[in-house]
Order: C-alpha cells, then structure tokens, then sequence
C-alpha cells in the first residue's frame, strides 16, 4: 500500500493548514523508522517500560468449556496502562519529541488511549491535552482521573454526540491552531494519511510477536485471529503479519449495541456506507445527505461511526471478515472470561470474546484460535455493574 | 469565465459567509437577497455538516441550528433556486466533502450548473485530492476555490497555478472564528501567490470590524467574513436582515477605505 490508500480507502481528506505537517510527519516517521538508533530506542521502551513481548496464554478452562478449537488469548491487557494503546503511544510521542515537538494531543473514548498518551507524555516529558466527549468523561470517570494523576489536561468535548468522534474533531480543531509545537498522537488506524499506516505499524508488533509465539508454542499458525474493531487498531495490529498468511482467518468484530437493526450500534462495516470524514476515505455510519449519524455501544472505545480504511480494504478483497457482536453478548464475554479465567477484559475485548465463544464449539480440535484481548475490564466495572442494575455503593 | 470575475470589478470585494438553513431556509433566501442588496460581490453558502471539523464554535453551532430544522442538500438547492430567481450574485458553495460525495458528484455539479452555482470551497479536500471532483466540476462549469494557508508555504506555487475563480487566502492558524488580531505576514503569503497567479485573492478567517476589513482591502481583492456574519445571525434569528444589511454595508465600505 503506498500514497496512503488502501484501495479506494485512505488518503488524506483535510485542511489545507495540516497538509505540510502531515508530509513532514510522514516523511519523518520514515526517516526514524530507518534509523536504528530511534527503534532501538522504542524496542527497549516497549519491553522495559511497557512489558513486551506480551503473553500468548492458553485458555485451558475456556478451550475445555467450549469443547472445540483451542483458544489463546494475546495478552494485551497485561501491558503497562493495561491496553494496546501503549505500543502506539510510545512510538508516536517518542517520534513527536525527536521531531522536537513541546506538546502532545489526543482523543480518547474509553479513556484507554487517553491515559496511555499521558502516560508517554509523562515519561517522555511532553506536555499533554487529552480531548473526551463529555458523556465519555461520565462513563470513563476514573480514566479522567488517571489522565489529570499523569499530568495531562484533559477538555470534555460538549460538541455533536459530545463521544469519541466530537473529540477527534476537537483535537484536529486543537491541532490546526498549533502544528508548530504539536503533534496529534492519533489512537487509532484512522484519519488522514500516514496516520493508519503510522499506528497499523506501531501495533503490528502484536502479530510480529504472536506469529513468533505460536510457532513456537504450536508449530503452526492459527486458525483465526479474532479482535474487536471501533476504529481498528488493535485489530489491525493482530491482523498484520498474518495478512499473507491465506490459512489464517481475520475476524473483526464491531459494536452491534442493542442490535444491528437498531439504531443503536456502531457497526460501520455491517452499516455503513462509503464516505469521507476525519480525514479518510472509508466506510461510516452516516444518515441520509452525509451526515455522520449518531452511534452507540455500551463500549465507549468502540462508540465510533467509521473504521479505519485498511478494515474496509480486508473487507472489500475478502481477507478478513467482521461480524457485529451486541452489548448483551459483549458483557455475557465479560462475565464469562473473568470467571473462566480469572481474567476481566475490557468490555471492547469483550466483543472478540464473545465471537470466540460463538464459533470454538463449531471448530476442530485440532484449530485454534487467537484473540486478542486487547485490555483490561477494570475501567469497565462500574458500567458493567449499571448494566447488570447492580448498585455499587463507593 | 465564471460569474466570479465579476465579484472583483466593483472595488474589494466584500464577500460574507453564512450556514444554509440558520435559523431556517426561507431565512436563507432573504439573507442572502438582503446581503446583496447592502452591496457584497459574492456569497458564500454553507451546507450545513453534523461535523465541521474546520470551523470554531460560532459556525458550529450554525450548523447545529440548521441540521435540527432538518436542513437538507436538496434544500440548500431549494433556497438557491429562490435566489436566482431574484439575482445572479455570484454563489460559492462552502462544504465539507461528505455530502457532496454522499449525493452523488454528477448530480451535485450537474445540479450546481442547473441552478448557477458559481464555485465551491470543500476545507477537507486538499491540492492532493482535488482529483475527487476536479473533472466533474470542471464539466458543470462550477470553479473549485482553492485555499491557501499560513503554513502552505512551497505548496503555494502548485496550489496557486492550478487554481479557479479566486484563492482563499486562510488568514491565521486555526478553525473560523473572529480574532481581534490577525498575526501572520499576509504582505508575504499574498506577494508569493500574486508571483504565480493573476487571479482575485481574498483573505477569511477571522475578519470581523471595519479596521481588519479596511486593512485586509489594502492587501488583498476581497475580504471573507463568516463568524461575525453567523453570529448576527445567531442574535437576531429570524430578524436579522437589517442588521445584516448594516454590517454588510460598514464592511464593504471599509474594504474600499
């Protein structure tokens, strides 16, 4: 893929004023990504500081209580920040402060990329503002609390939906004003060229590592790689380095909310229609003229009308395959991988879960399947607890 | 040769910008025959867009209005159809690519040439996908105004040889909204395009008193004001004609002083 398209996908859709700084990101990126000095310097930040390579674990309970293919979990929660988030966040802002960049800016939904930049900003002495839709705030409390403990400032976006997507368009408006000192860390593979390529290769690192893993572990590859999809990074991450491999299925699971025949999910690839918005071309929920529509999920990571444009590309070639999961399932996963494994994943992670859960009984023994389990469910507590109408008293 | 040309025959140009459908269509229709009739050479109607990226909070909420009164691209249609049965103002659309896309590209020029649309102004359709819409636009006569920014700086000579009717010269970093100083070295960034081009440059963004008008007639051909048009708008709601003709009249004066 080059010029930033994926297909029809992609490009580079966005104000005039960012386009230099967009070239010159890109062009700088490539001149780090090819100095072995500056990967090096990120190789030792993700294992030191991050805690890479992370786990490739085998779900004993989980395989055995599902009776078919056998299940691991790529263990992305176990990072430090407790995402995937983090793999991204230490290459973009170490990339930012080697371009001599002051300042950071992000959008968050779950408050997992918001946290995750903080954290990098911290660490990388940056200064840092985080952009979070208001009802995100509400929903994502203790992360606003993390993000402000971590030195960032963080705007509650009061803007559209007042969720993930009004706090993209809060942190472009942001950066606009400031590209001399700023550079967006983007969370996800979207927006304008060379962010999805940008952040696709920060994350490839799960499926670098997991294809080395079940080498070793399996002598063979697997089956399935199953993560959930908002804008995609996670998913894109552990899709990468299995692209080539025809064996291997690439599912993708999105936020089918209260249903896919509802209007309240955010499923944009089971939804959606070709568009052009934060910058790319892909596919969006959007309502009659192009407006983008509203979306929901009881996932606040996942609470985004679009895709990165790389998903839509796998999906139009037939490479991979995305299914909607609704929020009943998504927290039934919740439930169930906390008890069966005595692991809480995030509720996003939750979705990649539950289609496990749908297909491993379909499958051979002698499968296997990967998900990706892209973070921790501790975040997720309280909501979940206000979905199951269980009162917490704090 | 476009209408636009015309716009920069009669001094500076004076050219307002306001959201389509605030605070409703008919409104729009009368806006713009108001604005007129005060003396500006060009307007500039938005397409309301549940998303503008490129716009500070003024124009936001603008939209926000117009897309609860359900304002659609066939409605902008409508209220345009009405204008021209009045006038033949030169007309410039100001939207977001989406619903353009969304509609169709041939219909939406073929309609814009149908109706007598004269330009259109897309802020996230930069020089490197104007190939979007460069043919059809071209077919439907319908000029494709390109914007120039503080920090287009080596991209102004590609920009600027290939451009149409006239050049949006952005004024400062930053979304729209009205600033009480404009900072960026204007005399250079105008000197530069003005090296490749003959043709009408007009600065936006930010412009909102008589002073920043007069000041940016003295450099440029045109002077774009948006914010300060809307949040008339805003005030007065469906009163706004007289005030708006007011302000249009002060600020064309003051472009030519």
């Amino acid at each position: 893929m080059n010029n930033g398209r994926y297909g029809e996908y992609g490009g580079q859709y966005i104000s005039e004023t960012l386009m230099n700084e967009l070239l010159y990101l890109e062009e700088q990126y490539h001149h780090y990504m090819n100095d072995p000095d500056f990967v090096e310097e990120l190789n030792t930040l993700l294992k030191e500081y991050a805690g890479r390579p992370s786990l490739l674990y085998y779900a004993k309970r989980m395989t055995e209580d599902l009776g078919g293919a056998k299940i691991y979990l790529k263990r992305e929660d176990l990072n430090h920040t407790g995402a995937h988030k983090i793999n991204n966040v230490l290459g973009q802002v170490l990339l930012a402060k080697k371009m001599g960049k002051t300042r950071v800016i992000a959008e968050t939904g779950a408050g997992q990329h918001g946290v995750a930049t903080a954290t990098a900003a911290a660490l990388l002495d940056m200064e840092c503002e985080v952009f979070m839709g208001e009802v995100d705030t509400k929903r994502q409390a203790l992360n606003v609390y993390r993000m402000e403990l971590l030195g960032a400032k963080v705007h509650s976006v009061k803007s559209g939906t007042k969720t993930l997507k009004d706090a993209v368009n809060d942190a472009f408006r942001d950066w606009i004003a400031r590209v001399h000192d700023t550079n967006y860390v983007i969370g996800s593979t979207m927006g304008p060229h060379p962010f999805p390529m940008i952040v696709r290769d920060f994350q490839a690192v799960i499926s670098a590592e997991a294809r080395q893993q079940f080498l070793e572990i399996e002598g063979k590859l697997p089956t399935a790689v199953i993560a959930c999809v908002g804008g995609g990074s996670n998913a894109m991450g552990a899709f990468y380095n299995f692209i080539e491999d025809d064996e291997v299925k690439l599912i993708g699971c999105e936020a089918g909310g209260k249903g896919v025949d509802t209007p309240y999910n955010a499923a944009a690839l089971t939804n959606g229609k070709i568009g052009i918005f934060h910058g790319m071309k892909s596919i969006f929920n959007q309502g009659d003229y192009g407006q983008i529509a509203p979306v929901y999920s009881v996932s606040a990571g996942l609470d985004y009308p679009g895709v990165g444009p790389e998903h839509a590309y796998l999906r139009d070639t037939g490479r991979a395959e995305y299914v909607p999961i609704n929020d009943e399932e998504a927290v039934e996963a919740f439930e169930y991988l906390s008890r069966m494994e005595g692991i809480i994943p995030a509720i996003e992670s939750a979705h990649a879960v539950a289609h496990a859960m749908k297909i491993a009984p379909t499958m051979d023994k002698d499968d296997i399947i990967m998900i990706c389990l892209s973070g921790r469910g501790d975040k997720d507590v309280r909501s979940i607890a206000e979905y199951r109408g269980v009162e917490l008293n704090e | 040769m476009s209408k636009i040309a015309n716009a920069f025959k009669n001094g500076k140009a004076f050219i307002p910008f306001f959201t389509a459908g605030d605070p409703n269509i008919e409104k729009t229709v009368e806006y713009a025959l108001a604005m007129e009739e005060a003396g500006c050479d060009l307007i500039e109607i938005g397409i309301p867009f549940s998303d503008p990226m490129a716009e500070g909070v003024v124009i936001q909420d603008a939209n926000v209005r117009a897309l609860k009164q359900n304002t659609t691209t066939d409605d902008v249609f409508d209220a345009i159809k009405a204008i021209r049965e009045k006038s033949d103002i030169p007309i410039v659309f100001l939207t977001y690519i989406n619903p353009v896309f969304f509609y169709g590209y041939e219909r939406f020029f073929k309609k814009c040439n149908d109706l007598g649309i004269d330009g259109i102004i897309s802020p996230d359709l930069p020089y490197e996908e104007k190939g979007e819409i460069a043919d059809i636009a071209r077919k439907y006569d319908v000029d494709i105004i390109s914007l120039i920014a503080p920090t287009s700086k080596e991209r102004i000579q590609k920009i600027a040889s290939e451009a149409t009717g006239y050049i949006y010269v952005v004024s400062s970093l930053g979304v729209t909204g009205m600033r009480s100083e404009i900072k960026t070295d204007l005399n250079a960034i105008i000197k530069d395009i003005r090296d490749v081009t003959d043709l009408p440059l007009a600065v936006g963004f930010g412009i909102n008193t008589p002073k920043q008008a007069s000041e940016i007639g003295g450099i440029a051909d045109g002077v774009i004001v948006g914010s300060a048009i809307v949040k008339i708008i805003e005030e007065h709601g469906e009163n706004a004609a007289e005030p708006l003709k007011e302000y249009v009249s002060s600020m064309k004066k003051a472009c030519n002083e």
